[in-house]
């Protein structure tokens, strides 16, 4: 077989010291994205369990699989969680949730949540979008930007170079770093023409990491101008799933000479997150 | 909340923001824009808990404003433009 080099680890996760048989509320959240699903389970506010997985081709499907995987082992079922948000690319596809609300407002909330009430501009890195989103002290945006027409600067990106270089995209971070100079980054931030543009460089006879780092400078310099265009007031965290990528962060710290926040969680679940804790606010709004 | 509709790509940003505090949803938008790219919505997809209608740019139309709004801001533009004119808020901003 092949090596699938775009290939990403999927996670799932139980708080172990709660029970939901004591609860009040148990609200959820779904994060249907153009490559990775989310689903996340609160019991009275705190975090009791949560998937991430890979997105299939239908949405509905993804959904329903994230769900089921995160409720695995905990003796929870579906009908016993009192209100769902989805959200995300695919959320009016979310079969099973009582209100779909976008991928903004959820992830405020749910890098409010990640990162702490002193977040104040989250960038989310997704497969395919690239949201910066200014909140205040609640979580509540403030402002927010989101690019989704142009691959520049997300995943489906870097899932392109992982193909190209035959080098796992979990490992591109830190191949990245090992260059003894940085190269220029690749001119191009069109993800087509940058990888038209890497080939050109491999031929040359430059090593992988060396394009690696070209690519990710190009990559996180292509970010932070989206960054000022909001503005950058910190503290600073990023979300999604390149925030796992070394090689990016350290760039765009470097760049806008801020350290980002990190978190014990699996950063791709702040949209999920967000919807999660949506949903308790509004099951508590409704009775 | 000030909202960014619109897109960066290699040629440019092209942004139309929305700051949802002033606008008030009435509406005055929709018949000054020449390529009807305004819509008021009931209720806030980014703010679940917002009460009054608020304008939004079209889903549809957000990754085409570099060429739907040239007429307007290209060449040599109208000063203000007729959507950011048209708001007495003073809500809609160009990038």
């Amino acid at each position: 077989m092949t090596q699938e080099f775009w290939r990403w680890t999927e996670s799932r996760w139980t708080a172990g010291d709660r029970d939901w048989k004591s609860a009040k509320t148990i609200t959820a959240g779904v994060d249907v994205g153009s490559v990775s699903s989310q689903a996340v389970i609160l019991i009275d506010g705190g975090l009791y369990a949560y998937s991430n997985m890979r997105t299939g081709s239908s949405s509905p499907e993804s959904a329903i699989n994230a769900m089921n995987w995160a409720l695995e082992g905990t003796g929870l079922s579906l009908d016993q969680i009192q209100y769902t948000v989805g959200t995300g690319y695919g959320r009016v596809n979310v079969p099973f949730s009582n209100r779909a609300v976008t991928e903004i407002a959820c992830h405020g909330l749910g890098a409010h949540f990640l990162y702490g009430p002193t977040v104040r501009t989250v960038l989310d890195m997704g497969g395919q979008d690239c949201k910066v989103i200014r909140t205040d002290g609640q979580g509540k945006v403030t402002n927010f930007l989101m690019n989704d027409k142009c691959a520049a600067g997300t995943g489906r990106g870097l899932e392109v170079f992982a193909d190209l270089l035959g080098v796992s995209i979990n490992e591109i971070g830190e191949l990245s770093l090992k260059v003894e100079e940085n190269p220029p980054a690749v001119s191009s931030t069109c993800v087509v023409f940058a990888k038209t543009e890497a080939s050109g460089l491999l031929r040359e006879g430059w090593s992988k990491e060396k394009v690696l780092a070209a690519y990710c400078a190009a990559m996180s310099h292509r970010v932070v101008t989206l960054l000022n265009r909001i503005g950058v007031e910190p503290d600073f965290a990023i979300t999604g799933g390149i925030a796992k990528n070394i090689g990016i962060v350290s760039r765009i710290e470097k760049e806008l000479q801020i350290q980002a926040l990190t978190s014990k969680y699996d950063t791709q679940i702040a949209g999920a997150l967000g919807a999660a804790l949506l949903a308790k606010a509004l099951w508590e709004k409704g009775k | 909340m000030i909202a960014h509709f619109g897109y960066q790509d290699g040629s440019g940003a092209y942004f139309i923001t929305i700051d949802t505090d002033k606008c008030n949803g009435c509406g005055d938008c929709l018949p000054a824009c020449p390529a009807q790219l305004f819509e008021i919505l009931v209720d806030d997809p980014n703010d679940p808990f917002r009460v009054t209608p608020v304008a939004s740019v079209k889903e549809t139309e957000r990754k085409k404003i570099k060429y739907i709004c040239d007429p307007c801001k290209g060449g040599s533009p109208q000063h203000p433009l007729l959507c950011v004119a048209s708001c007495k808020a003073g809500a809609i901003g160009h990038s």
